[in-house]
Order: structure tokens, then C-alpha cells, then sequence
């Protein structure tokens, strides 16, 4: 059987064979003169990919093979889309490529061993929420479509919940290893406040995040990655049903009550009446046009309407929360559903790293990170698929963004140290490191 | 802990699927109902990316065409109308910012390409999408005379071929240059003169007494009537109670029917009218296209029915109705110009009406002829040997009574006028014609809004002079096209 790495290896061809037909249907769809430069931003991804590769071969080499394809996949179908969009764009995310693999190998170099994460809990929750709250600090903080999710800082502007995101889960599955045992055995009845507490505060966090970022989408990515969390650590659905009828009653209560929420859930439910259509029911009704457009086999690469003759593009935020639908729009029902088993399979991947974890740390930080990962692309697709209200979170690995690609590759690299760590225990238990 | 994990893992996958399901629902089974939906532009913004195919004229003219703008890669097509105001209405305009309106409108399907779902597959595949070119029956020389006739009043003009049915000419003033309608948009919809509204086709007036033609058709194929029946034209006969005056009070004793029809006399009409019945009257009304928008290719926002209304209403035999005065085209009776064409046309056609068309034939980029538009028979409104007596009836009109205006040298013309009183002096002045009366080649109706004079007067030396063009032009009106099988 071929060694875990060379499998890895394998596994970047399906990258170099995307990555080097996507340009070249982008670039024939074009008629106008491009810059031969920007062909090269490809092979720059590639050679990035490669590099990663023979970092993991020399770092982690129990790791699993095919989670760093697979985000290196997906990063290609972003890569291309944002080419298609536009030049420069695709030349920043590459750069940005290049920042993120600077983050995943300090991650892997700083963090030989992840459990001492453990050791810094309280630091890194209290970091997280303080990095959640920022957008809301007057001066640095932006608003973006009502939400408020962004922080600028000079010409830097970067998404905090990216990050937050991971920190909150290092939290909670270190705190939730601690407390599993009384949160299992404990008799509902029995359960004090003492037990309850941690739950109630991570609800009323949640809470905090709608109404103060004003962000359904964010919470519950939130909400959601921890009550997977709090089912792995616990196995009770109990505990689970009644975190989700809090988040349930409590996402009611604000929809009836604060104005944005409820006017965001109208636009859901209607998007296509005659005056919000072309007002706050826009974005999602030209994602639902884009893709109507697309069908079952899309426009092709570069093919699809995106510009309209003043210069402005028809699909709004067509490189961040709408890439989904100019994906639908130019690969159609068939390549759409491929990006969505892409992220399937990475899930797949990241639970099975957790079902392997040796340590109650390792699994439920494993399956934290993947679930939060895994909600996180439910609730931006589901968003532009008008299955949730539409919300601003990136695609990860696809979306434009520098946070979002360094928080992802920082993810990435976690699972991969996990993975690392229980793959060589076993192969140290079968006898031997031969 | 690793059950739970499966679970997670199996809610995921659910939770995917569903993406999925959603993503088929508005790609695949909604595609359709989005597409249609009137805030998505794309549509719009597709079609302005292929060149819409052009439009001519019946002698090959081009009457619009397609200027691109933009460099390659936004390249777009903005339509260029090279003949200017002289088919405004006939034609339209299509713009993205502004719509559509006319032939563009209506035959759209056509122009786009998009009509035949199989050819524009095959485009597809080959990426060359474009439009057919439309070959419509609209001819210059006729426009520019009837443009000509009416001189700056407002008015209209509808020249119609009567045994196809094709619209050679269709004039309305004050009309406007479609290359102005992005810049000007606003400005031409709040002119006080409403050059964008097609006094053709959605006009409505009162037909004053070429009305009497449908009367007189009604009539006849009832067999009530004959061209010699005797008929009393006294001055102030009471009609529906109320006494009737003829024009300028003139006092006539027995008259026939055809005599009724030369001098236009009111009370004689009146008569023929109340004896025939409200609803005789109103169902030949009906087998003449009045009642409903007729049956031509023009977009149906850009047509008004004709008949009896009130307000905005149209009155039937169950509503109150003076028919008397409606068989002279009075009491609340409204026509727009094509209508009154139709009657023309159909009593030309030994009283068949035919389908008014614009179209002519569709030819593909490559020269293919992709659709030949054939003439369409609506129905037989009255019996051919009634249509002749009518004919011979109006023919009388313009060679001895009040369309003398309208006679050409060596062709019979048959006519009908029309005076309506729309004030102190100030008349709607009509003329319905068709000629030569052995052979018809073409049926006409021209009218005047606010004239100074009576339809005699005015309208008929404007159709006298569309007449010689379409009849003198082109070999004596041959109907088939000059150019046949040409660019």
C-alpha cells in the first residue's frame, strides 16, 4: 500500500488538472487582450500546494492523506472563480495563499503537541470574544449590510470571527473534556446551575452575538459547533434538544422583537416581492437569478453574466457569501453538488481524525473543528440557497478573503496535528516507527 | 464518543443533501419561473449581448439596425433606427432601459432568436446566437405620402391590403425619431401632443358617418336593404324619440339607399339603423372586429377595442343604447383608425375580413427564409354579393357626393367620409377608401383630429394622394413584393 504522504501527493493531481482547466477556460472565454502574468497565478497556487505537501511529509507524516487535497480542491475552485472575476483579485488571494501557509506552518512548528492548548483555555475563549465584540469598537470596527462583522484596521480589514471561531471550539472541547463525566452521569433533575452554567453563558453568548453583530449566520455557526460539540462530549440528546430550543426560542424572540432581524427574516421568506427585490431582497434574488441561470450544466468557466455595462457586477459580492451561486451560475446543479461532496468529504475526514483521537481532547477538539467547519459552509450555502436567511460568512477556502484563508489553513493544520498525533500512537502500539 | 461522531456525521450529510435539493430547486425546477420573473435582468441583459436581427421595410429597406458599443469584452448592441420618425409607431423601439414597443414588441420572439427552441439550441452549441431578420409589409413611399397627407396635423393613417391583409402603410402624428426615445424618454411621454401614443391603434374617436358603411353592410346581408330600396331623408325625423337633424338641415324626400349614402344623409341612415335592431346591428358590429382589440401582430397594451362605450366600458345589446344614432356613427360609438380600415378593407375583400399583419417573412443571418408569414382569414363578415352593391355604393360616394376629393385619374375609388363635431367649427374629420373598385389592391381609412373642414374636405385628398402612390409606385399595386426573393 502507498505510504499516507505519497497518497497526499496523488491526491494534488485532480488540483493541478482543475486549476490548470479552469485558467485555460477563463482565459479563452476572454476575448480581450490579459495579462500573460496572471496565467502564472496558477502555477504559483501549485507550487504552494507542493510546498505544503513536502512540509506535512516532513512534520506530521502520520497525517491524513487526503485532508490537505481536498482544501487544496477547494481552494482551486475559489481560485479560478475569483480569476474569472477579476485579475488582481485572483493575484491578492494568492498572496494571501502564501500568508496562510506561513500561519499553517508556524502552527505546526509553535504546536508540537496541541494538547497545550489545554493550558490556555480561559486566555484563548476570553481572546475569542474580545476578537467577536471588536467590529462593534467605534473607529475600527465596519458595518457590512447591517452586520456587523468586519474590523479595519489602515488598509487591513479582516473578519475576527474567522478566528474566534476556532479559539471558541479549542475552548469549549477543552472545558467540555473536563466536565463531560457530571454532565453525563448527573441525573437531570440532579443537574445544578453549577453544571448548567457554562451551557447558559455560551447560549446567552450566542444571543449577545445576534443582536449586537447583528449576524444569524455567525451565531449559529457558533451555537451549532458547540452543540455538536456538547452531543460528542455527552452522547445526550436531552442536553442537545434543550440548547436548541433556547437558540430556537431565542432566534423567535429577536425575529419578532429587533427590527433588522425581523425585516431579514421577511426578506427570506419573500425575497422576489415587487419593491424588496430590488432593495434589501437584492443579494439573494440575483443569487437565485444566477442560479436559475446556470441549470444543470452551467455556462461553463468565464461564461456567465456578471458584468453589467456600467462596470458594476450584477451578482453582488459574487467573490465572497455569493461565490456559491456564480459557481451554480457557471457550473450548474452538477458542479455546485461537487463543491458540496468536496466539503462532505472533508467533514468525513475531520470526523474520522476525531474517531481516531486517542484522548477526550483530541476528539472533541477534532470533531469541534469540523463541525464548526462544516456549519460554517451549511450556513453561507444555505444562505444563498435560501434555506436559512442570507448571511455574511465566508465560503471556506473559496471565498476571497484573507481571514477567512488563514483561519481555515489554521484549522487545517490543527486537524492535521491531531491526526499526526493518533496515527503515529497507533503505528507506535502496532510496534514500531519502521 | 464516537457514536456521536457517526450521528454528527450522518446530520451533515443530511444537512448537505438539502443544500443540494435547494440548489436543484432554483437551478433546475424554478429555473424557468425566475427567468420569466420581471425584476431578473438577465434576460435582458443576455439579448443585448447578441445583435437583434434587423427590420425592413416591404422594398428592403433597412428600417433598424444594431450599433455596437463597448469593447470586445462588454460588448452590447443598442438599436440605430436609420429611416428616423418614419415608422415610429409602426415599428417601435427596443431598448433595455426602456423597453419595447411595436413590431419590436411583438414580434420579438423573431428578432431574438429565442422562438424556435431547437435553433437556438443548435446556436448555443456553435455560441453564434442571433436573431432572424424580419421583412415586414410596411411601405416607405405609402408612409412618407401619408406622413406628407397629414401635414404636422395629428391624425393617422392605416393602408391595408385587402385580400392578404398586410399593412402597407400605418402613420400616426405627432410621431417620434425611436433613436431619441433613451435620451428623451421622459420628455416625449409628458408632451402634451403624446407622441408616443399610436393614434392607429389605440385612438379612439367618433366615426361620424363613415360609419355608416357598416350600416349599410348590415343592411344589405341581412337582405332587409337593397342599393334601390327607397328610403325617407326628411330633416328632424325623430329617432329614439329625440329628432334627428341632417348635416346643415338639408331636406331630402324618398331617396334609395345609395343615394342615402352619396349625400350622407342622417336621417335616412337612422332609419336603416332602428330597422335593422340593436342586436343585428351590434353583431355585424362584432364580425367587423369591433367589441374586441384586433386580431393584428402588435403587442396588446399598444391596441384599443372599438364599439359603443360608456367611460370606459363597452356597451351590448343589454345596455341602453340609441342604435339609431350609432348607425351614423354618433351617440357614444368609438373607433380607432385600424378598425375602420378593417371595415374597408373587408368590404374591398367582397366581405372577407383577413388578419391585419406587419410581417412579412423571417430570414436567418445566413439568408435562409425561416418563417414566411402567410395571409390569415379571420372570417366572412357579410355575403360577396352584398359587399359588391356596398362597393358600387361608395364608388357612387367618390364620384358624385362627399368624397370627391378622393378621385384618381383612371381608377375607380370607392369611399365613405366622415365628420364628427368636436366643437364650434372644429370637426374629426375621416375617410375610409379602397380602390381600384374592379380589382382592390388596397383599403384605407385617414382621419384628423380638429380640422377645419369636413372629411370631404380634408381627409379624402390625403388618402387620394396615399392611394396614387401605392397604386401608381409599384406597377399599379401589384401586391408582390418588388423585390421578391431579394437581399
Amino acid at each position: 500500500m502507498a505510504s499516507a504522504r505519497l497518497r497526499e501527493l496523488f491526491g494534488l493531481v485532480p488540483v493541478g488538472l482543475l486549476v490548470t482547466a479552469g485558467f485555460t477556460a477563463v482565459v479563452l472565454s476572454r476575448t480581450e487582450e490579459i495579462n500573460d502574468l496572471s496565467l502564472t497565478y496558477g502555477g504559483f497556487f501549485l507550487g504552494l500546494c507542493v510546498f505544503a505537501h513536502f512540509f506535512i511529509r516532513a512534520r506530521l507524516p502520520q497525517a491524513d492523506p487526503y485532508l490537505f487535497p481536498l482544501a487544496a480542491l477547494l481552494a482551486a475552485f475559489g481560485l479560478v472563480m475569483i480569476y474569472r472575476i477579476d485579475e488582481e483579485l485572483a493575484r491578492q488571494q494568492a498572496q494571501w495563499f502564501v500568508i496562510g501557509l506561513l500561519f499553517f506552518c508556524a502552527t505546526v512548528l509553535v504546536l508540537r503537541d496541541h494538547r497545550v492548548l489545554e493550558r490556555y483555555r480561559y486566555t484563548i475563549a476570553a481572546a475569542s470574544i474580545a476578537l467577536l465584540f471588536l467590529p462593534r469598537v467605534p473607529g475600527i470596527g465596519g458595518r457590512v449590510n447591517g452586520a456587523f462583522l468586519a474590523v479595519e484596521i489602515g488598509p487591513v480589514q479582516f473578519q475576527p470571527a474567522e478566528l474566534a471561531k476556532i479559539g471558541i471550539i479549542v475552548f469549549l472541547a477543552s472545558y467540555l473534556g473536563d466536565t463531560r463525566d457530571v454532565l453525563v452521569r448527573g441525573r437531570l433533575p440532579r443537574l445544578s446551575l453549577k453544571h448548567f452554567g457554562p451551557l447558559l453563558v455560551v447560549w446567552g453568548a450566542a444571543m449577545l452575538l445576534l443582536v449586537f453583530i447583528r449576524d444569524l449566520g455567525s451565531s449559529l455557526m457558533f451555537f451549532g459547533g458547540f452543540l455538536a460539540l456538547l452531543y460528542v462530549a455527552t452522547s445526550r440528546l436531552s442536553l442537545v434538544a434543550a440548547g436548541a430550543a433556547m437558540f430556537a426560542a431565542g432566534a423567535v424572540f429577536f425575529a419578532n422583537t429587533v427590527s433588522h432581524v425581523q425585516e431579514r427574516v421577511e426578506v427570506w421568506l419573500d425575497p422576489l416581492r415587487p419593491r424588496v427585490v430590488e432593495d434589501e431582497g437584492y443579494q439573494i434574488a440575483q443569487s437565485m437569478f444566477a442560479q436559475a441561470d446556470g441549470g444543470l450544466f452551467g455556462t461553463g468557466f468565464g461564461r456567465a453574466l456578471l458584468e453589467l455595462p456600467g462596470g458594476n457586477l450584477i451578482l453582488p459580492a459574487a467573490d465572497t457569501d455569493l461565490i456559491y451561486a456564480l459557481i451554480v451560475n457557471e457550473l450548474g446543479l452538477f458542479g455546485a453538488t461537487a463543491v458540496v461532496m468536496i466539503y462532505l468529504l472533508f467533514a468525513a475526514r475531520g470526523f474520522k481524525v476525531a474517531l481516531l483521537a486517542r484522548d477526550g481532547f483530541s476528539k472533541l477538539l477534532a470533531a469541534g473543528l469540523t463541525a464548526v467547519f462544516a456549519m460554517q459552509v451549511f450556513v453561507i450555502v444555505g444562505g444563498v440557497t435560501r434555506v436559512i436567511p442570507l448571511t455574511g460568512v465566508t465560503l471556506p477556502f473559496v471565498s476571497y478573503g484573507g481571514s477567512s484563508i488563514v483561519a481555515n489553513l489554521v484549522l487545517l493544520a490543527l486537524l492535521l496535528i491531531i491526526s499526526h498525533d493518533a496515527r503515529r500512537d497507533t503505528a507506535e502500539a502496532r510496534g514500531g516507527l519502521a | 464518543m464516537n457514536r456521536p461522531i457517526v450521528h454528527l456525521f450522518g446530520l451533515f450529510t443530511l444537512l448537505f443533501a438539502l443544500l443540494v435539493a435547494f440548489t436543484s430547486r432554483w437551478s433546475v425546477f424554478e429555473a424557468q419561473s425566475l427567468e420569466d420573473n420581471t425584476a431578473n435582468r438577465r434576460p435582458l441583459l443576455e439579448q443585448q449581448r447578441v445583435p437583434r436581427g434587423l427590420i425592413f421595410a416591404r422594398d428592403g429597406t433597412l428600417v433598424a439596425s444594431n450599433r455596437q458599443l463597448g469593447n470586445r469584452q462588454t460588448r452590447r448592441f443598442v438599436r440605430r433606427y436609420p429611416t428616423e420618425s418614419l415608422f415610429s409607431h409602426a415599428i417601435g423601439y427596443s431598448f433595455i432601459d426602456r423597453g419595447r414597443a411595436g413590431v419590436e414588441q411583438s414580434k420579438n420572439d423573431i428578432l431574438t432568436g429565442s422562438g424556435n427552441e431547437f435553433a437556438s439550441l443548435i446556436d448555443e452549441l456553435s455560441g453564434a446566437q442571433e436573431g432572424d431578420s424580419l421583412r415586414t409589409t410596411l411601405d416607405p413611399d405609402a408612409q412618407r405620402a401619408a406622413k406628407a397627407g397629414l401635414g404636422g396635423r395629428r391624425g393617422s393613417v392605416v393602408a391595408i391590403e385587402p385580400d392578404t391583409g398586410r399593412i402597407r402603410a400605418m402613420v400616426s402624428l405627432p410621431d417620434f425619431d425611436p433613436n431619441a426615445v433613451r435620451a428623451r424618454f421622459n420628455e416625449l411621454n409628458a408632451d402634451e401632443g403624446s407622441p408616443l401614443f399610436n393614434r392607429a391603434t389605440q385612438a379612439r374617436y367618433p366615426p361620424g358617418s363613415t360609419f355608416k358603411v357598416v350600416t349599410a353592410a348590415a343592411g344589405l346581408d341581412s337582405g332587409r336593404f337593397g342599393p334601390n330600396t327607397a328610403v325617407s331623408g326628411k330633416n328632424n325625423k325623430p329617432i329614439s324619440g329625440v329628432p334627428l337633424q341632417n348635416f346643415e338641415g338639408a331636406q331630402f324626400g324618398q331617396v334609395t339607399l345609395t343615394e342615402a349614402l352619396t349625400k350622407s344623409i342622417n336621417t335616412a341612415w337612422a332609419e336603416v339603423g332602428t330597422d335593422i335592431g340593436d342586436s343585428t346591428m351590434l353583431r355585424y358590429m362584432r364580425r367587423f372586429g369591433f367589441g374586441a382589440e384586433p386580431p393584428v401582430d402588435y403587442p396588446r397594451s399598444q391596441l384599443a377595442a372599438s364599439g359603443v362605450f360608456d367611460e370606459d366600458q363597452l356597451l351590448d345589446e343589454d345596455d341602453p343604447i340609441d342604435i339609431g344614432r350609432v348607425a351614423i356613427g354618433q351617440e357614444r360609438l368609438q373607433v380607432t383608425p385600424l378598425q375602420m380600415a378593417m371595415v374597408a378593407a373587408t368590404v374591398a375583400n367582397e366581405g372577407v375580413l383577413m388578419q391585419p399583419q406587419f410581417g412579412e417573412r423571417a430570414i436567418a443571418p445566413d439568408g435562409r427564409v425561416t418563417e414566411r408569414i402567410r395571409p390569415d382569414r379571420v372570417r366572412r363578415v357579410i355575403d360577396a354579393s352584398a359587399a359588391r352593391d356596398l362597393a358600387g355604393m361608395m364608388t357612387s360616394v367618390v364620384e358624385k357626393g362627399s368624397g370627391t376629393a378622393a378621385q384618381l385619374r383612371g381608377v375607380r375609388v370607392a369611399g365613405k367620409t366622415g365628420t364628427a363635431e368636436r366643437g364650434a367649427g372644429v370637426n374629426q374629420a375621416w375617410f375610409i377608401a379602397f380602390a381600384p373598385v374592379a380589382n382592390p389592391k388596397i383599403a384605407l381609412a385617414v382621419t384628423v383630429e380638429q380640422a377645419k373642414g369636413t372629411g370631404g374636405e380634408v381627409a379624402a385628398p390625403i388618402a387620394r394622394s396615399v392611394l396614387e402612390v401605392i397604386l401608381d409606385a409599384k406597377g399599379r399595386g401589384n401586391s408582390a413584393p418588388a423585390a421578391a426573393g431579394g437581399f
